[in-house]
């Protein structure tokens, strides 16, 4: 395969080409400190915040897509192929301000002003895909945005007034669609201390012969490694340019999930196969990181709380790895051996996971418990599934975050409920089993005592909304 | 009347910068182009919570890639010392003893800040473990020193009262502090010139304060620094002394170096090492009647204070001040405890005590309401400031009381009866989730307690193309006080506000300046312009009832009248400037009527309150503790607002910043002293999706204030941080609605979904 040794992108309106890359390198520290370009911030450089927000355009399936992104933790190696559009590029030549600039200003959306270019990229990212929002839509894109000052009312009512207007940079989008075009080349890449794969199989053959290398997907995990532990990540592979990793494949088997694929990209044909996935997708994280954030990134990573396993355990997803040409598979409750420790043999990685069509009627949930509800970690996050062959409950898989080292089923509630009537009865008993499935920690997040009420009240909440048919959460008007 | 011109004061103009912050041309102190040469600092600091410094290895730092060497306490030219009350208990580097868990020791500088950054990690410093307390309640168990001279504020007999009161309670309250996040966190640039002299540009809400510790620090007389702050991303408080550790810092570098150096912490260290909002334990004892009217009240107000006094003097204070809220209290006694604890030390943070104080009152209301059955909102006007009954427990009379007004009005728009009968119907079906709805008042004092920061400069030039070039002492933090004090300017020459340039707060424009805090920026620095400005008028009118002869000379928009001629604003400058008039001038302010006694504990502290009222209505799950603030009503009095858009602003931020101080935002320490909220991942403020989805807030367009302020404006930073007590309140009653309201289910704040859910199974038993 042709290797390459620049990476090329385009910087506003101009081509950047740059050789000696190194993989540790932020594309927030490029734009301010060697660009100089500091109208985008840093106010956390851990994706949380959302102030040094950029729009990155990408070629997906032949269309030019542009995403808000966190520059802070974004890899610049990644944005090889990309449109990079900062703050700076709204404002025409002439001095006039950009429809979504205009409106914040008319609104008074910014006050100390910090936020403020990062919350205009988020708006502008929102108003090219919705011009007239909804206030649900508002919130919901400004899940990685925060601001200290405003209370976020003047800013929403921005983002309701700019309308459906002609967008200045517009113009330009036909001549970057056909440069990006042209820069796609299908080559590897070589940086200073890693690679961007020419496609899959060389993701594969590149990865046997460097199983140490990092794998670096979203980068939403590995990019605070790098900002707030100062890890060299070196060498690192990256993948999430990878158009085989970033699909959906939808068969007679089921959904299988590429490793690479997004959260956003996930959720329209997730939550269309399992609704309630729905609203609970979009909980996870801010959009920013929901757009970075692989699916396949948050388990390969083991996290104890991972907000994306439970459910899926629930659902009885199957984890497809890989190593060079070999692949096998495994429940994804297994890849998860205790923290720390996942099933993953060298040079192996995560190439997908399988959502299997399963047989018979079952009653599907997926619960979040966090202290903020947006944007925010889970002190419990939880996924369950019952089938039922008339009253009475024949399968159940219960899987819980938050509550172990590990993502982890709740074998002694599941066989609490298995062959008994689908009533209250036998989830009370689910509830006493808890107590044999899990002995949380106490942390920053919540308490021990937190965490084992509220896993027993996500079991009461399941009874009280598909049994007892009771409104039993709170529901923000407008929510998926 | 012929007009005013574009811009002038009670124009909802925009902010002077909106333009610049939508296109990211607005310039933070990291922003700002480096001088060649420009190195970097940054701070290491102590893996221990308390402990003596057995030794410091710091040849590992020093050899680095990039590092051109360390700086510790003996590198110190001056003193070694940045208490912001002069307190002499707050060193730079600590010598012998680490007070709390990641206080700095010492400063690498490299070439670049990662090359800094990553050299401070590799220090070896030994000390030697004692043992650390923690919270306010270990601290009094522990008897620990108070950090600074508590407050007694007394008027009557309390324990007479109470012990013939017909009814009494009494309870404690745990109420948490809160991290500022500002956006933008602290930073300082420091560039050496020639002789002695250092010019600092950095984050901070006091630059004479900053220059006066620097100056100290270095050993050098203050008019060798110069200290620049164009904007600030946010303070909140917390740039009222913590950037003195990081300006003196930079300053010490660049000095030793000869070099310009730049400072800026990371979040997780700029979190774990400045001061926030102090927590507070607060208990109370109080009498009352059957009609829920207080007739003594006794209250101790307990802060966590961290290591050193820094302002917890006056914030403990501000606690005691506000305690009372809007309510007579016949027989009072309120005391403060400010702790010292192996935390950092805390400070200043918009409301400045206030807020805590003023939570525990209002807990002494709901307290009374729970235990006689009434709606609360009963309880409060049963209690509020009246005719007859109008002296504070500082023995200040409330004179510009329009408490009751304000909260009719609110009553009746936010249609609070007929809402809280469908909340109490609702609730009485049982179910899942609840809901309350609570409504509170705030009255708010204003003036710095500390008499002589009650005092404002400016700086005025008119160059001679008629445009204006404004300074003043205050500083741009995102309130719009630039914006504010140019409209003053405006309306007072006649000018249109785009002839106006506001630049930096720079302490060689205007000398000895007080902090931008306690809500006193506009009515401060809008007087003292005003009187720059009045300065610049009578001057220009002189010269025209010279060269005229006519006596009447009247300034309208972008003109002036002299008898019956009409001058242009430009064509009067430039005729001025070739009389050889002066159209420079400085303006000066004090306010007027305050005096402070402290150990007698009476007098006048504020020039005026400032009031407001609240309404929140919240859903609560009652599985989980989650819940939703579903719809809040704001009335608040701004007086005659100075800028209507900025003032809703302030309302609408304020209540956000603390409906989150009540909710989720939670600082938590692990039991080694290490705080573990650190960053936005942990530490969780609002984000838009918290925000109540109806939120209706009105400024109390009727209200002027009855004292000589700036345009009988009144001042707005802190007042509304406190309409979000009714959150607290109202989230409290959904709770109570498991045990029928039987008991009041004293929760304590920051009542996350965890404090919630804990509360309501508590009731259930």
């Amino acid at each position: 395969m042709e290797t390459r040794n620049e990476i090329r992108f385009i910087l506003n309106g101009q081509e950047v080409r740059r050789k000696g890359v190194r993989a540790a390198e932020t594309l927030l520290d490029f734009l301010r400190l060697e660009q100089r370009m500091t109208g985008t911030k840093e106010g956390c450089a851990e994706g949380d915040c959302g102030a040094c927000t950029v729009l990155v355009g990408r070629l997906s399936e032949g269309a030019l897509v542009y995403e808000p992104v966190n520059a802070c933790i974004r890899f610049l190696a990644t944005v090889d192929g990309c449109h990079v559009v900062t703050v700076e590029h709204l404002r025409g030549a002439d001095g006039s301000l950009h429809p979504v600039q205009r409106a914040m200003v008319e609104h008074h959306g910014s006050q100390c002003g910090f936020c403020t270019p990062g919350i205009v990229m988020a708006l502008y990212a929102l108003w090219m895909r919705v011009p007239e929002p909804s206030v649900t839509q508002i919130e919901t894109a400004l899940q990685g945005n925060l601001c200290r000052c405003t209370g976020y009312a003047p800013i929403i009512r921005a983002a309701q007034a700019v309308g459906a207007v002609g967008d200045p940079l517009e113009a330009e989008r036909a001549a970057v669609k056909t440069r990006l075009e042209q820069l796609k080349d299908g080559a590897r890449v070589a940086i200073e201390d890693g690679f961007l794969p020419g496609d899959l199989d060389d993701f594969a053959a590149v990865y046997a012969d460097f199983p140490e290398a990092t794998i670096v997907a979203g980068a939403t995990d590995v990019g605070l490694w790098v900002t707030k532990f100062l890890r060299d990540i070196g060498p690192a592979i990256f993948i999430g340019h990878l158009d085989e990793l970033r699909r959906i494949g939808k068969g007679a088997a089921g959904l299988l999930i590429g490793a690479g694929v997004s959260y956003e990209e996930a959720l329209e044909e997730v939550s269309g196969a399992y609704p309630h996935l729905g609203p609970y997708l979009s909980r996870i994280a801010g959009w920013q990181v929901r757009g970075m954030g692989t699916i396949g990134g948050n388990i390969a990573n083991g996290s104890p709380i991972g907000d994306m396993p439970p459910a899926l355990i629930a659902l009885g997803a199957q984890l497809v790895l890989r190593r060079g040409k070999t692949r096998r598979e495994m429940p994804l409750e297994d890849y998860f051996i205790e923290y720390g420790e996942q099933d993953r043999h060298e040079g192996e990685f995560v190439e997908a996971v399988m959502l299997p069509v399963r047989a018979g009627e079952w009653i599907d949930a997926a619960y979040k418990v966090s202290k903020r509800r947006d944007e925010d970690i889970s002190a419990v996050a939880c996924g369950i599934s019952i089938r039922l062959e008339g009253e009475v409950i024949a399968e159940a898989r219960i899987a819980f975050g938050g509550m172990a080292g590990t993502p982890k089923r709740a074998e002694a509630a599941e066989a609490a409920l298995v062959g008994e009537a689908f009533g209250e009865e036998a989830f009370d008993a689910a509830v006493e089993a808890l107590a044999l499935d899990f002995s949380p920690l106490t942390d920053w997040r919540a308490s021990a005592e937190y965490r084992m009420t509220v896993a027993r009240n996500l079991l009461r909440r399941f009874w009280a909304e598909e049994g007892a048919g009771e409104v039993a959460q709170l529901v923000r008007e407008g929510q998926l | 009347m012929s007009g005013a011109p574009k811009g002038a004061a009670h124009q909802a103009v925009a902010h002077e910068s909106a333009e610049k912050h939508v296109s990211g041309r607005a310039d933070y102190t990291d922003d700002l182009v480096t001088p060649v040469g420009c190195l970097h600092a940054y701070l290491g600091g102590a893996d221990v919570t308390h402990g003596l410094i057995m030794g410091m290895d710091l040849s590992a730092v020093e050899a680095a890639p990039g590092v051109l060497g360390v700086l510790t306490a003996v590198d110190i030219p001056g003193k070694n010392q940045i208490s912001a009350v002069h307190a002499g208990d707050e060193p730079l580097f600590p010598e012998e003893m680490v007070e709390y868990h990641g206080q700095p020791l010492f400063a690498v500088v490299a070439e670049t800040r990662d090359q800094a950054r990553r050299a401070a990690a590799l220090a070896e410093i030994e000390i030697s473990p004692l043992p650390h307390v923690l919270s306010v309640g270990e601290a009094m168990e522990s008897r620990l020193p108070h950090v600074t001279a508590p407050l007694k504020l007394q008027r009557g007999d309390a324990r007479k009262a109470l012990d013939a009161a017909p009814r009494r309670l009494a309870g404690r309250m745990e109420v948490g502090g809160q991290e500022h996040f500002y956006l933008e966190g602290q930073i300082a640039l420091a560039i050496p010139g020639e002789d002695d002299e250092m010019v600092i540009h950095c984050s901070t809400q006091h630059p004479s304060e900053a220059q006066a510790i620097v100056a100290d620090v270095l050993g050098v007389p203050a008019n060798a620094v110069v200290v620049n702050v164009r904007r600030m991303g946010g303070g909140f408080g917390g740039k009222e002394s913590q950037m003195n550790l990081f300006a003196a810092v930079a300053a010490m570098a660049a000095r030793r170096f000869g070099r310009a150096v730049k400072l800026r912490p990371d979040r997780d260290q700029d979190m774990a090492i400045t001061g926030k909002r102090h927590d507070f334990l607060g208990s109370y004892d109080v009498g009352f009647d059957d009609a829920g009217r207080i007739v003594g009240v006794e209250a101790e107000l307990a802060a966590r204070c961290g290591f050193s006094a820094d302002l917890s003097g006056p914030v403990t204070d501000r606690a005691c001040f506000h305690f009372d809220n809007a309510y007579y209290l016949p027989e009072v006694t309120i005391t403060s405890r400010p702790m010292k604890t192996n935390t950092v030390s805390n400070t200043a943070f918009r409301g400045f005590g206030g807020p805590q104080g003023m939570l525990v009152g209002e807990r002494v209301i709901e307290e009374i309401a729970y235990a006689l059955g009434r709606d609360p909102l009963e309880i409060r006007r049963a209690n509020f400031y009246r005719e007859g009954a109008d002296e504070t427990p500082y023995h200040q009379k409330v004179e510009d009381n329009i408490i009751a007004r304000v909260v009719d009005e609110l009553e009746e728009s936010a249609d609070y009866q007929a809402r809280r009968a469908a909340v109490l119907e609702h609730n009485a079906k049982g179910g899942i989730i609840r809901k309350g709805i609570a409504l509170t008042p705030v009255k708010f004092g204003i003036s710095f307690t500390a008499t002589w920061y009650n005092q404002a400069g400016a700086l005025i030039h008119i160059y001679k193309d008629g445009s204006v070039h404004l300074n003043h002492g205050g500083t741009e933090m995102g309130q719009g006080l630039n914006t504010k004090v140019a409209q003053v300017v405006s309306e007072a020459l006649g000018v249109d506000l785009d002839r106006i340039k506001v630049t930096k707060t720079t302490t060689e424009k205007v000398p000895n300046t007080s902090a931008t805090a306690a809500s006193s920026g506009a009515d401060l620095n809008g007087m003292a312009a005003l009187d720059a400005c009045e300065t610049l008028k009578a001057r220009l009118a002189g010269f025209l009832r010279e060269s005229r002869g006519v006596e009447e000379v009247e300034f309208l928009p972008g003109r002036v009248r002299a008898g019956a001629e009409e001058i242009d604003w430009t064509a009067l400058i430039s005729e001025a400037y070739m009389a050889r008039v002066q159209l420079s001038a400085t303006g000066f302010y004090k306010t007027p009527k305050i005096h402070w006694d402290r150990d007698k504990g009476q007098g006048r502290p504020f020039f005026y309150f400032a009031y407001g009222a609240a309404c929140s209505e919240v859903s609560v799950d009652t599985l989980t503790g989650e819940y939703m603030v579903e719809r809040v009503d704001i009335l608040h009095d701004v007086g005659r607002s100075l800028n209507p858009a900025v003032d809703l602003g302030q309302v609408e931020g304020a209540f956000a910043q603390g409906m989150g101080w009540l909710t989720t935002e939670e600082l938590w320490w692990d039991e080694d002293g290490r705080l573990r909220t650190h960053a936005p991942s942990t530490y969780k403020i609002p984000l838009a999706s918290d925000m109540p989805r109806d939120f209706r807030v009105k400024l109390a367009e009727w209200s002027e204030n009855p004292e000589r302020t700036i345009k009988r404006s009144k001042a707005v930073g802190e007042p509304p941080f406190m309409l979000a007590m009714c959150v607290l309140e109202a989230l409290s009653m959904a709770v109570a609605s498991v045990c029928d309201y039987a008991e009041c289910p004293r929760l304590d704040a920051p009542a996350t979904p965890e404090r919630v859910l804990i509360a309501v199974e508590r009731l259930r038993r």
